[in-house]
C-alpha cells in the first residue's frame, strides 16, 4: 500500500471514484487499466473499493416488499381511471 | 386516459427498486410505504409529462426523491454536512486493506462480503445526513449515473461527486467502526491511531 506515491499512482487513485462509477472517457479508462496492470498497489486498493461498492450495492437492498403494496397501489390507479382527479 | 393504463402497466416492474430505496430514505416501513404510494399516484397523475423513449424507471426515481425531500427532509432535521468532518482518503482500505493476510485462504473481497452483515452496511449508509445518503442510495444501491443524480436531486454535477465521495467515506468509517467492535480490525494496524470509539487522536 505504502508504495502507492509515485505520480501516476497519485493520478490514478484521484480517479478512482470515476473509474469505478464507470464515468470515466473510454481513454481516461485505458490509461488506468494500464496504470493497474503494472502496479499491484494500485490495483489492490481498486479491488477493495469495487468489492466495497458490491458489498453497499447488494447488501442495503430490499429483499422483500410488503406484500400488499403493490394492490394497494394499483387499486388506487383503478379508482382515478374515470379521470376525475380524484384518488381514493 | 391510455396514458394512464400504459403507465400501470409499464411502471410497476419498479416497484421493488423504489421500495429499497425508499427503505434507506425513510429508514422505516410505514413511510418507505406512504412514499412509494405517494411517488406512484403523482407519476401516475403527471405520466402526461412524461417523454416517451426516455428512462421510465429514472424518471420514477426522480419523483420519488422529490417526494422525500419535499415530505421529510424538513421534519428530520438531521445534522449537516460540517458534521461529517474530514475522512482521510481511503479510510477503509489503509485499515482492512490486510485482512486477506490474516484470514487464510480467503481473498479480501470474499472477507468483506462475508464480515460485513446486511445490517450493519445498511445503518451505516442510513447514519449519513440526507445530503450524503441521497446520492450514495442512488449512485451505490440503485447505479444512477452522475448526470442522472444530479438532474433528480438538482445539484451540479461536481457536487454529486463530492457528497458521493464524503459520503462514502462517512460510511468507511463507520463499518470501520463496527469492524474495531467485532475484533475485526486491529487498531494497532490503524495509521493514524483510532481509539475504540473511532475518533482520531488529533
Amino acid at each position: 500500500m505504502d508504495a502507492c506515491d509515485t505520480p501516476d499512482c497519485n493520478e490514478t487513485l484521484k480517479e478512482l471514484d470515476l473509474f469505478l462509477d464507470a464515468e470515466l472517457s473510454d481513454g481516461a479508462r485505458e490509461a488506468i487499466h494500464h496504470h493497474l496492470d503494472s502496479c499491484p498497489d494500485c490495483l489492490s486498493a481498486f479491488d477493495f473499493h469495487a468489492e466495497l461498492k458490491q458489498v453497499i450495492h447488494k447488501k442495503c437492498q430490499e429483499n422483500e416488499m410488503p406484500a400488499d403494496l403493490l394492490s394497494r397501489i394499483e387499486k388506487c390507479f383503478d379508482t382515478d381511471f374515470d379521470s376525475d382527479g380524484i384518488i381514493g | 386516459m391510455a396514458d394512464q393504463a400504459v403507465f400501470a402497466d409499464q411502471a410497476m416492474e419498479f416497484a421493488p427498486q423504489l421500495y429499497s430505496a425508499a427503505m434507506r430514505m425513510t429508514r422505516n416501513k410505514a413511510d418507505a410505504e406512504d412514499l412509494v404510494q405517494e411517488a406512484y399516484l403523482k407519476g401516475f397523475r403527471s405520466f402526461h409529462t412524461f417523454t416517451e423513449g426516455t428512462n421510465l424507471r429514472a424518471w420514477l426515481f426522480r419523483i420519488l426523491t422529490n417526494t422525500y425531500i419535499n415530505k421529510y427532509r424538513a421534519k428530520q432535521r438531521r445534522p449537516d454536512e460540517s458534521d461529517l468532518g474530514d475522512i482521510e482518503d481511503l479510510y477503509l482500505y489503509k485499515r482492512l486493506g490486510t485482512f486477506e493476510d490474516a484470514s487464510i485462504g480467503r481473498s479480501a473481497e470474499e472477507s468483506l462480503m462475508e464480515m460485513l452483515p446486511d445490517d450493519e452496511v445498511k445503518q451505516a449508509l442510513e447514519g449519513l445526513p440526507d445530503n450524503f445518503r441521497l446520492p450514495v442510495i442512488l449512485a451505490d444501491v440503485e447505479g444512477f449515473a452522475y448526470k442522472e443524480i444530479a438532474e433528480m436531486l438538482d445539484i451540479p454535477i461536481g457536487t454529486v461527486m463530492s457528497r458521493l465521495h464524503r459520503g462514502r467515506k462517512a460510511m468507511q468509517k463507520a463499518l470501520h467502526t463496527y469492524a474495531l467492535e467485532r475484533g475485526l480490525a486491529e487498531p494497532e494496524l490503524d495509521p493514524v491511531g483510532i481509539d475504540a470509539a473511532g475518533q482520531e487522536n488529533h
